[in-house]
C-alpha cells in the first residue's frame, strides 16, 4: 500500500495514476477486513475500486492524460509535510494502545449498541438506520446535494463553447 | 507495534497532502485528497480493533465484537467522499473547458494575462 | 468496446447476478455485511458496466434519465418522509418504535425503508453522475 503511494507520487502518466488509486482502493478494503470492519470494506472495494476510478477515467477523458512538469521543486512542500508527519507521530504516542479493551471508545455507548436492543444482528445497519437515523438522513442529503451540484456544473450543453466558435471564425 | 498502525496512518496522511500540496495537476490534487480521505478512515477503525474480537454481527458463540460506531460513520464518509469526489472532477472538467487547461502555474498565468488585459482597456 | 464479443459475452452473463447481488445485500443488511450504501453502489456499478460494454445510449434506455432523476430526490423525501410518518403516529421524528404494534417489528419496518431511501438515492446520484460524464465525453468527440 505504501509503495502504491508511492509510485502515485511520483508517476506522471495519470492513466497509470488512477489504475493505480483503484489498486490501492482493494488494499485499503482488504486491510480494513484485517481490521473488522466489514461493512466498510465492502463500500471500500465497491465505491474507491469501482464507481471512483470509473468516474476518474471519465474525467481523463475530458481532460488530458499528461501531467505537466512541475515548474519547481517541490521542497517546501517536503520540508512542511514532514514537520507535519513529525507533529502527528509525537501526537499519536498519546494516544491508546492498538486494541486496548479499556480505551475510550470501547466504553462510550458501544456497550449500549452491542447488547443488540432491536434484535437486528448487524450492529452496524442497527446503528447507521436507528440509533443514528439522523446522521444518516443527513448523509444522504449531502450525496443527493453532491449530485445536484453536478447536474448544475455539466448539465448546461455546449452554447457558450458554440459562441466562442463562432467569435473565432 | 503499538503505534504502528497510527504510523501507517500518519504515513498516508502525509503522502496525500503532499501530493495535493506539491503537484499543479488538478486531477492528481483530487486523487491525493482521496488519499488523504483514506488514511482518515484508518484512523477511525484502527482504535476500534479488538484482538480476539469479530465482525460486529451478532451471533451466539463470539462474546468479543471490534467496535461498530466508527464503522458506521465511516461508511457514510466513503460514499459521501465519492459523491463530493465526483463535485471535484465536475469543477474540473469545467476549468479544462473554460481556460482549456488543468494545470494551476497555467491557468494562474492566464488569469494574470486577462486582468492586464483588463487594465489596458480601462 | 462495444464490437468486443468476449466483452459482450461476459456482460451478460455477469450483469444479472451483479443486480441480485446488489438486491440480496440491500434486503440481507439485517443480518450480513451490507446496507443502503452498498446495494445502492453495486447497483449502480451493473448499470454503469452495461453502458460500458453496450454504449451509453442503450443503459438510457433501460433507465432513462428522467427515473435517474426521480430516483435522486425520491430517495431522500422517502427517507425524511419515513421521518413524518413516525410523527403522525404519535412518536418522534425518525422514531420506528410507534410504526408497528411490536415495537421491535417497528424498528424493523423502520430499517428497511430508511436503507431502501438511502439505497435508492446513492444510486440514483452514481448513475447520473456517471450519465453526465459519459454524455459531456461522447458529444465533445462529435465536434
Amino acid at each position: 500500500m505504501v509503495l502504491a503511494v508511492l509510485v502515485i507520487a511520483r508517476t506522471r502518466n495519470l492513466f497509470s495514476v488512477i489504475v493505480l488509486t483503484g489498486v490501492y482502493s482493494f488494499l485499503m478494503a482488504t486491510v480494513l477486513v484485517a481490521l473488522d470492519a466489514v461493512d466498510v470494506a465492502m463500500t471500500e472495494a465497491a465505491v474507491g475500486a469501482g464507481v471512483s476510478t470509473v468516474l476518474l477515467l471519465g474525467a481523463l477523458h475530458l481532460c488530458k492524460a499528461e501531467e505537466a512538469k512541475p515548474a519547481h521543486r517541490p521542497w517546501i512542500p517536503l520540508a512542511l509535510s514532514m514537520a507535519t508527519a513529525l507533529l502527528l507521530i509525537y501526537g499519536s504516542l498519546g494516544l491508546p494502545e492498538f486494541s486496548d479493551p479499556d480505551a475510550p471508545i470501547h466504553q462510550h455507548v458501544t456497550p449500549r449498541y452491542l447488547k443488540n436492543e432491536i434484535e437486528v444482528p448487524n450492529v452496524v445497519t442497527a446503528v447507521l438506520a436507528s440509533f443514528r437515523s439522523y446522521d444518516t438522513l443527513g448523509e444522504t442529503t449531502v450525496v443527493f446535494t453532491a449530485g445536484a451540484g453536478i447536474i448544475a456544473l455539466l448539465r448546461r450543453r455546449k452554447t457558450p463553447k458554440n459562441e466562442r466558435d463562432k467569435h473565432a471564425e | 507495534m503499538a503505534h504502528f498502525m497510527y504510523i501507517a496512518t500518519v504515513f498516508l496522511m502525509v503522502a496525500g497532502l503532499y501530493i495535493v500540496m506539491a503537484r499543479g495537476n488538478l486531477i492528481k490534487k483530487l486523487i491525493g485528497l482521496s488519499i488523504l480521505q483514506t488514511s482518515v478512515y484508518l484512523l477511525y477503525i484502527a482504535p476500534g480493533k479488538l484482538l480476539g474480537g469479530t465482525a460486529p454481527i451478532l451471533a451466539p458463540q463470539y462474546t468479543v465484537y471490534s467496535n461498530p460506531l466508527p464503522h458506521v460513520l465511516i461508511l457514510t464518509a466513503i460514499v459521501v467522499g465519492v459523491a463530493t469526489l465526483a463535485l471535484g472532477l465536475a469543477i474540473t472538467v469545467r476549468i479544462r473547458e473554460a481556460y482549456g487547461t488543468i494545470e494551476e502555474d497555467e491557468i494562474i498565468a492566464i488569469e494574470i494575462e486577462l486582468l492586464k488585459k483588463a487594465d489596458k482597456l480601462s | 468496446m462495444q464490437s468486443d464479443l468476449v466483452l459482450r459475452v461476459i456482460g451478460k452473463i455477469l450483469i444479472p447476478f451483479i443486480l441480485l447481488f446488489a438486491v440480496y445485500v440491500q434486503f440481507h443488511g439485517d443480518f450480513g455485511p451490507g446496507g443502503g450504501f452498498q446495494a445502492g453502489v453495486i447497483f449502480a456499478t451493473g448499470i454503469i458496466f452495461y453502458a460500458l460494454i453496450f454504449g451509453l445510449h442503450k443503459a438510457r434506455t433501460v433507465i432513462p434519465d428522467n427515473v435517474v432523476e426521480a430516483m435522486l430526490a425520491g430517495g431522500v423525501l422517502l427517507y425524511a418522509g419515513f421521518g413524518i410518518a413516525g410523527f403522525l403516529l404519535g412518536g418522534n421524528y425518525l422514531d420506528y418504535f410507534v410504526l408497528s404494534k411490536d415495537p421491535i417489528h417497528g424498528q424493523h419496518r423502520g430499517i428497511f425503508w430508511v436503507e431502501l431511501g438511502v439505497a435508492i438515492t446513492v444510486c440514483g446520484v452514481m448513475l447520473k453522475i456517471y450519465y453526465m460524464f459519459a454524455s459531456r465525453g461522447n458529444s465533445e468527440e462529435q465536434h
